[in-house]
């Protein structure tokens, strides 16, 4: 078999198993559903992943260890990743090819020179680790806004599965959002466009990836070049070249993705892949200036701290960025995340959604809890398994850098071994007593009592009865349990079971119906004193009218989800009280 | 020659656009006619899918309108008490379909009790299939993540298991329906789709405490059925579930109190929200299944308004004594 064929297949295998693990990252038993598959795979294999987190955290979190195989492979064959596995590369190879492949071999080769500009990634490279690189300074890690595979893993997640499963509800019944997926899809479509102009566009001048894997391919063992010094010089070795490295030259090592397409390409078979390096020279460093480099480190110091002056992890903190159980306290979960959105994809309920800025510029696609979003809140006994205490909680389950940590049910709910430390609170819900109903009202209401999932219910109500308004009503006459009044009554609006007659504002009985002009009470019900002919009697409703039991909340967000004041919520949930962060708390004791 | 040939090829060339204009001139006039609104757009219009939800329930028979089977085992108490209201025949006639809507409305474990047992559900939808029932759909509307809920509380695991389909709630099975005499379910949109060619519509609801309507039973059950922004209705709640016993006429109800949520409901969320009662009961009619099974809450029928209201609308009967139930222990 041909070593092109080879790549394609190998290409092929990798994008189908990338979107794969997309699909079945839908909790369930079925063999398309979440089960055992390794869905957070391509995420450990990245390089990039691994050594942010490493630099961020000085720790390398156990499955990022899948990265070495990475590193060791392309130290020994070079960039092998980009052309053979990593799907955002095949997506950028396969799209450059439709779009180009009726161009002539001349305009083909022009497409496919080397550039001064694929230096750029390098600097965004430089830039990404320094502001993760220095704990001390303020560290961040920003490298998923750009790294392929968290941003393929998000535009995959929640961009395109979303839409195409929503006329055949095949992955969820319910429909699925993703909150401001119009920057995620105008990035997606921006890269995948791109190729258009020059193929590969995003792996050639931005994906920092590929940089690194540049860098650590430097001195790779087998590399491709030329045979011999002298050809004919017909170029048509760069004709099909993913890289742009120029093999008919000096091959830029750093650039080679190791299409093969070169190899396969030289009518004189002049092209190998092999120890020696080619015999017309190369150039092992990518192609930048000590300058370039000292000012994209120094950007990147300055940047965590510039960005940092708003204060968002400090006093001025967004009160809406409800991170999901058992996520790490802020400023460390910022050096872990790489808003790969595998957490948002899982969530049973759709309640994980991408933040926006609002949260501060590094808040970017962070997972956060939109309770007016999704099928329902954060679950309380939400779990990959059956429910099982020791099942674990879906979002920190397939978290692959353990920004939000693999919790199990009973951490989540604080049972067994957890019970000293009691459940995990994601904030608390607050009452909005001018917009909540039986408060602002006097309407019956307490969906969110009755939603609570808790028990006891964090959410308990007392009972009050407020006289209606226009309420007090003259007595004309009284018939056994009719009670005819002076005042004009809309007929039945008193009929709900919810209306009360009183006399002095105390004896009260239930009323069962009213007409224009007389109030039936419940059979049975009789006031011990019948009111007399001119006397006056009210109409009161009663009203359960809620409260949060603050100790009890755990900021789930049911209540806020259900609540039916649908436009701004009457229980609204925000972080304070929640566990992950001291500072935030909210009561003296816990 | 050559000066003909091009005379003929311009007329050639002018009487072949004029063809095309006069094709594009003609099939913009039609499509302006065929669309033509002289009206201009209205608001608050009927939608244009409107359904009601057919006559589910069977011919009444004396005395066996309701059957109170007390046993601790759930299997044996629904054989029970359906043999005494004359056996699943009388309800699944062989070759027809029959859809059983469980309360499946919360995403939480079996053994809290805040939804209908599984074991409870299989044994109805095995008992479908031994009467001949061509095919069993079990489905619901839930409040928690629909998914979430068939999982979790291990409904979806045991009805596929005894045969039946699970449906749940996409966004194209729900339509639009007016209950005739019916104050606030007007122009609604409800689940209908699973109910569409349907013959036989069992319910199964547990006998649960609940806050705002007193307690949630098999009429407030059928909440499920409803879509949209349903919460609002809990602004009237008692005239909500009574319409709810208009709006759909069951072939059966099986009313759980094996388990009773005494407190916290309806979502409980603690063993000790629960006390064992022993208590099944079967039932064609709703209001008086309901009227009993508050007893076993410590209420009684007339501290729920629903009830009341839903004789009142003719939907059944708050006197339960007087349709003589059939009463049986099974241990």
């Amino acid at each position: 078999m041909k070593i092109v064929t080879t790549r394609r297949i190998s290409q092929a295998f990798f994008f189908t198993l990338f979107l794969w693990f997309c699909i079945v990252s839908t909790v369930g038993e079925k063999f398309w559903q979440l089960r055992r598959w390794p869905v957070d795979w391509f995420a450990q294999l990245d390089p990039l992943v691994a050594i942010g987190t490493a630099l961020a955290t000085h720790k390398l979190y156990w499955p990022l260890l899948w990265a070495l195989v990475t590193i060791i492979l392309t130290i020994i064959f070079g960039r092998f990743f980009c052309g053979w596995v990593c799907p955002f590369g095949t997506l950028h190879h396969f799209v450059g090819y439709l779009g180009n492949r009726r161009k002539t071999a001349a305009q083909k080769i022009r497409l496919n020179r080397y550039r001064k500009a694929q230096c750029i990634k390098y600097f965004i490279l430089v830039i990404f680790l320094s502001m993760a690189a220095f704990p001390s300074l303020a560290a961040t890690l920003q490298t998923g806004l750009l790294d392929p595979i968290p941003l393929l893993t998000r535009s995959f997640n929640l961009l395109l599965l979303p839409v195409l499963d929503r006329p055949v509800s095949f992955i969820s019944a319910t429909a699925r959002f993703s909150e401001g997926a119009w920057l995620i899809l105008a990035i997606f479509l921006t890269a995948v466009l791109l190729n258009l102009l020059i193929p590969r566009f995003y792996c050639r001048f931005i994906c920092p990836l590929g940089e690194l894997f540049g860098v650590l391919g430097r001195s790779a063992i087998w590399r491709i070049g030329k045979k011999q010094a002298d050809c004919t010089d017909c170029k048509l070795c760069e004709k099909s070249c993913e890289g742009a490295c120029l093999p008919s030259g000096g091959i830029r090592i750093s650039e080679c993705v190791l299409c093969f397409n070169c190899r396969r390409d030289c009518p004189d078979e002049l092209i190998a892949y092999r120890t020696t390096p080619s015999l017309a020279g190369e150039v092992t460093n990518p192609d930048i200036s000590r300058r370039g480099f000292v000012l994209s480190l120094a950007g990147g110091v300055f940047a965590v701290p510039a960005v940092r002056l708003s204060n968002k992890l400090g006093s001025n903190w967004h009160h809406k960025v409800i991170r999901p159980p058992g996520s790490l306290p802020e400023e460390q979960f910022l050096t872990r995340c790489i808003k790969c959105g595998q957490c948002m994809r899982v969530c049973p309920t759709n309640v994980i959604q991408p933040a926006g800025i609002e949260g501060g510029l590094e808040n970017l696609w962070t997972p956060v809890l939109n309770f007016r979003i999704g099928s329902s809140g954060c679950q309380l006994n939400c779990t990959v398994g059956k429910g099982l205490p020791t099942d674990l909680v879906p979002c920190g389950k397939v978290c692959p850098t353990s920004a939000i940590r693999p919790i199990t049910l009973a951490e989540k709910l604080g049972l067994d071994e957890f019970a000293d430390v009691g459940p995990i609170k994601l904030g608390t819900a607050f009452f909005d007593r001018n917009r909540c109903l039986p408060w602002a009202m006097d309407k019956p209401c307490i969906v969110c009592e009755e939603n609570c999932p808790l028990s006891p219910k964090a959410i308990y109500t007392q009972e009050c009865f407020n006289t209606v308004r226009d309420g007090v009503l003259t007595v004309k006459e009284t018939a056994g349990n009719i009670i005819n009044v002076d005042q004009a009554l809309v007929p039945a609006k008193f009929a709900t079971g919810d209306y009360y007659c009183a006399v002095d504002g105390e004896h009260r009985v239930k009323i069962a119906a009213n007409t224009e002009n007389s109030i039936e009470l419940s059979p049975g019900e009789r006031f011990e004193k019948v009111p007399a002919a001119g006397g006056k009697i009210e109409i009161q409703v009663r009203l359960q009218r809620p409260y949060v039991d603050i100790e009890k909340c755990i900021g789930c967000g049911v209540c806020e989800h259900e609540c039916p004041v649908s436009g701004k919520k009457a229980v609204r949930v925000s972080a304070e009280g929640e566990t992950r962060s001291a500072d935030r708390r909210l009561l003296l004791e816990r | 020659m050559t000066e003909q040939n091009d005379k003929n090829l311009v007329r050639r060339r002018f009487l072949s656009r004029l063809g095309k204009a006069g094709l594009s001139i003609a099939a913009a006039g039609v499509i302006a006619h065929r669309l033509y609104d002289n009206k201009g757009p209205e608001l608050g219009v009927q939608s244009e899918d409107m359904v009601t939800f057919p006559d589910f329930s069977v011919e009444p028979q004396p005395g066996r309108t309701m059957s109170i089977v007390n046993g601790p085992d759930r299997v044996k108490t629904v054989n029970k008490a359906i043999e005494l209201l004359g056996g699943i025949g009388r309800f699944v006639e062989k070759g027809k379909t029959v859809a059983i809507k469980p309360n499946v409305a919360f995403a939480s474990p079996a053994f809290l009790g805040a939804t209908a047992n599984p074991q409870l559900v299989a044994e109805l939808v095995k008992l479908c299939y031994r009467a001949g029932a061509k095919k069993v759909f079990v489905t619901d509307n839930p409040i928690n993540d629909p998914a979430s809920c068939f999982r979790w509380t291990g409904i979806a695991e045991a009805a596929a298991n005894a045969g039946a389909k699970v449906v749940l709630p996409c966004a194209n099975l729900f339509r639009h329906t007016t209950l005739t005499d019916g104050k606030l379910i007007r122009n609604w949109p409800v689940f209908f789709g699973p109910f569409e060619n349907v013959d036989t519509l069992i319910g199964i609801a547990p006998v649960k405490h609940h806050v705002r309507a007193g307690a949630s039973m098999t009429m407030k059950n059928f909440y499920g059925l409803l879509g949209g922004r349903r919460n609002i209705f809990h602004q009237d709640i008692n005239t909500i579930i009574a319409e709810l016993s208009m709006m759909v006429k069951p072939t059966l109800v099986i009313l759980d109190g094996t388990e009773v949520m005494m407190t916290n409901g309806p979502t409980g969320g603690s063993v000790s929200d629960l006390k064992r009662k022993n208590t099944l009961i079967a039932s064609t009619d709703m209001v008086a299944a309901d009227s009993y099974g508050c007893t076993l809450l410590d209420l009684k029928p007339s501290d729920l308004p629903y009830l009341a209201k839903a004789e009142n609308a003719g939907t059944g009967t708050t006197d339960y004594e007087s349709l003589k139930p059939r009463r049986a222990v099974v241990s």
